[in-house]
Order: C-alpha cells, then structure tokens, then sequence
C-alpha cells in the first residue's frame, strides 16, 4: 500500500494523526505530515481509516 | 444466516458513500447500489460553510470520489434518484425510478436545514448550490444577519467578516452553542466574535423578517430593528425521514437506532438521518457531524461484510471560526467545563468532568500535539470506566 496526501487541500482537522498516529502526524499549523507513505500490512486497516475520516479527502491510499 | 448479494444504499453524501467503499474495503464482493437525490457525485459538507465561502473552493473541490473511482470499486451509483417507501417485510425500497430489492438496507438520507417559520423564504445552507449561492450573495453584501446561534451562525459569521461584510448573529437563545458542548463555550465564543467585529443580538424574539431585493429588516418584539442586505437562517436541521412514513421504523428525532446502527432486521441507518443507542450514556443521540458520520459507517460496513461488532463511538467535532480551530471530543452534555493547563500561547484547553473521570475536552486554537494528549484523558478515563463495569 501507498499513501498519497494533498497538503493543500489538508485543513488541519487532524484525524488521521488521531487513527494512525504512526502513519501521520501534523506540523505546527497542523497539516498532514506522512511518517511512514509505506505502511506494513498491520497498518493498512488504520491507513485506510484514516483516509476515510478526512475531512477534505487530502489523502489517498493505493493497494499495490 | 442468509448470505448478503445486495447492499442498497439510499443517500450519496458522505455517510452512504463511506458505507459503500467500507464494504469494499472489508472484502464485500455483492452488488452495492448508491442512490442519490442529489445530481451530483458523492461531496462533503464541511467544507460548504468553509473553504467553499471564503477559499472560493469549486464544486469539484468538495467532491469525494470520481464516477470512475466509483466504477472501478463495483459501486453502482445512481444520482437524482429518491426513496420513496420502504418495504421491511419484503425488503423492498420504492424509488423515484422503480423498485429495488435488498438484502441489506443502508438508510443515509440526512437531513435538510430547517427553515425559519417567520419567513420560509430566508436562505439556508445545506447543498452545494445554497453555498455558491451564499458566497457569490456575501461578496456582493456589506451587512449580513444570520439568524442562528449554532456552529453554523458562527462560521457563517466568521466567513461574512472574512469577505469584508459587517455581520450580526440573531438568536431567540440567550447563549451561542457549539454542536454537543452546548452552551458551555458560550462566553469563549461571544469575546472571539466581537474581537472580530461581529455583532451580537442574542435572547430576542423576531416578530417578522421582511426580505427585500437590495435591504431586508428583521424586526423583534424587543428592540430596534435590524437592516441588512443579506438574512441567511442557520437554525438547525431536521432528519429526512418522511419517505419511511409507514414504514414501523421508529423516528422521534432521526431513525432509532442500536449501537451497532440496525433500525430494524437488515436495516441500518448512518449519518445525520440516525440515532444510535449510546451504550456511554444511555441515550440515543443524532449526532450531526461528519466524523460521526463516517465512523458509524465504518462499523456498519464491518456489521454487514464481516458480522463484526465495532466499538462504541466518542463523537468528535470541529470547527474554525475566525481563524481559532475549535476542536471537541468526548461527552458533554451542557455540563460546566473545568480549565485545563496548557502550553499553547492563547490557546485554551477545557474539560468536562464528572468526579476524577474526564468525559470530554475541547482544544481552543491548542497545538494539535497538545489536543492529542488531552484526548488521552478522555480515552484513560473511558478504559476505567470500561474496567470498573
């Protein structure tokens, strides 16, 4: 899996730091950073969630 | 247990379109069918009283999947189609363009705004259309009066102050509310909206409100009244449910729902039209925002794919207004909020608390490091509450 954020389109609502807090986290102003864009299997539930939970859709998730 | 093939779906915003993808993502390989009323592909509302106003976001800014994402997922979705009846029994749904059949029954249906009794002409914001409509009226207003003491009111004053518009919120209520805090934030956001200029006639009662093509007046039984160019009405919304009139669906304030979202057998609701059984509280509760929303649909997804329980919800709001991002997760319920300490610089950080346990916390303009380590005292004090039962 491959994930994909679109920092502009990111409003720093910050779900999915919340949901995937190994995945994301956030900067000062709160936009999206990616820690990890190649999460193992054991992350991919949580990657998706958070995809989901986005607010503005800034991010997307890619099966392989 | 009788195998799911068909799903149907009736509404296409973001609750029903996160159900859809959900089953797929739980490995779902039956027919999903998305019924729409609305003509456009599935888009999310945040962003309508936000980046729409005053980032002048297109409409495809807002929208969340494309036809062709939708087509490649196996999602058959069909828009300007609308629910009719509902048939339990028989597992039918009546639309607008015939009847479909169901093994499972996903109800998405939403809510509308309400409109103002004293005149159901005054403008509301709900759909894309009432949106671009409202942006292109703000740019062209230099006073606008928003009627509504809600969420709404205040990002809709925030976004008139942002344009350049002078603004006032008007509201039969003493008090601005945000969401399921309720009034506790009251005084926090009436100083935040006169810091910004707004204009604030709270507690009156309208007696008319007369719409008029260049100035409109509001006038109260107490008090001047009010001119402006532009009214705009942000007093709630009410569950779409008059299709499932006949239907023995329960619905007293949004359809009745268990905690795991089931109406009745093989009927789930989510989203803004629901009211799921809180197993925290006790009560149900129509929790109307996005998150809620999207996770409700989570768990449904997981219900009907996977036969799976998911655990129960903690709501989560947020909002900007004036620039300050107000974030709220836990339970509220009107209760008093206690002062928290905090690093951020003019950042606020409040709890609601009943004993030592810690129900809920709001971020006001709180780093988002700091809201993630509040949000902890909320999920330790749920972790003992769980152990103590």
């Amino acid at each position: 899996m491959k994930i994909i954020v679109n920092t502009g389109a990111c409003v720093g609502a910050g779900q999915c730091a919340l949901v995937a807090g190994s995945l994301f986290d956030q900067d000062d102003s709160g936009i999206v950073v990616v820690l990890n864009d190649a999460p193992d299997a054991s992350e991919e539930a949580a990657a998706r969630k958070a995809a989901s939970l986005c607010p503005s859709r800034a991010i997307s998730v890619q099966d392989d | 247990m009788n195998k799911t093939h068909r799903v149907v779906i009736v509404g296409a915003s973001v609750a029903g379109l996160s159900v859809a993808e959900n089953l797929r993502a739980e490995g779902f390989d039956g027919e999903i069918l998305l019924l729409g009323n609305e003509p456009h592909l599935p888009y999310a509302r945040p962003p309508l009283s936000k980046q729409v106003l005053l980032d002048n976001w297109e409409p495809s800014q807002v929208s969340v999947k494309t036809g062709q994402e939708l087509e490649s997922l196996g999602i058959e979705f069909r828009p300007s189609t609308s629910a009719v009846s509902l048939d339990v029994k028989n597992k039918q749904v009546v639309t607008s363009s015939g009847i479909e059949v169901f093994d499972q029954l996903v109800i998405a249906t939403g809510a509308r705004a309400r409109k103002l009794e004293a005149n159901p002409k005054i403008k509301t914001l709900r759909t894309i259309e009432d949106a671009l409509e409202i942006r292109a009226d703000l740019l062209a207003s230099k006073k606008v009066a928003i009627i509504g003491t809600g969420v709404l009111g205040s990002e809709l004053a925030s976004a008139a102050r942002s344009l350049g518009s002078e603004a006032t919120i008007v509201g039969r209520s003493k008090q601005l509310s945000f969401g399921s805090i309720g009034s506790a934030l009251s005084s926090q956001l009436e100083d935040l909206h006169k810091q910004n200029g707004v204009q604030l006639r709270l507690g009156v009662k309208i007696r008319e409100v007369s719409l008029g093509s260049d100035i409109s007046r509001i006038s109260f039984l107490d008090g001047p009244d009010l001119e402006a160019d532009l009214v705009i009405a942000a007093i709630g919304s009410e569950p779409s449910t008059e299709w499932l009139a006949g239907s023995g669906l329960e619905i007293p304030n949004g359809i009745v729902c268990d905690k795991n979202g089931l109406a009745a057998p093989s009927v789930f609701a989510v989203g803004d039209v629901a009211a799921w059984f809180d197993p925290y509280t006790g009560s149900l509760s129509r929790t109307e925002n996005q998150t809620s929303a999207i996770e409700q649909a989570i768990s449904v997804a997981a219900a009907i794919a996977n036969h799976r329980e998911s655990e129960p919800l903690v709501p989560f709001l947020w909002s900007e207004i004036h620039g300050v991002r107000i974030k709220a997760y836990g339970w509220f319920d009107n209760q008093p909020l206690t002062q928290l300490e905090c690093e951020t610089q003019n950042g606020l950080l409040l709890a609601s608390k009943q004993s030592s346990i810690t129900r809920g916390v709001i971020a006001w303009d709180l780093s988002p490091k700091e809201f993630r380590q509040a949000r902890d005292l909320v999920s330790q004090s749920l972790l003992k509450l769980q152990t103590a039962n």
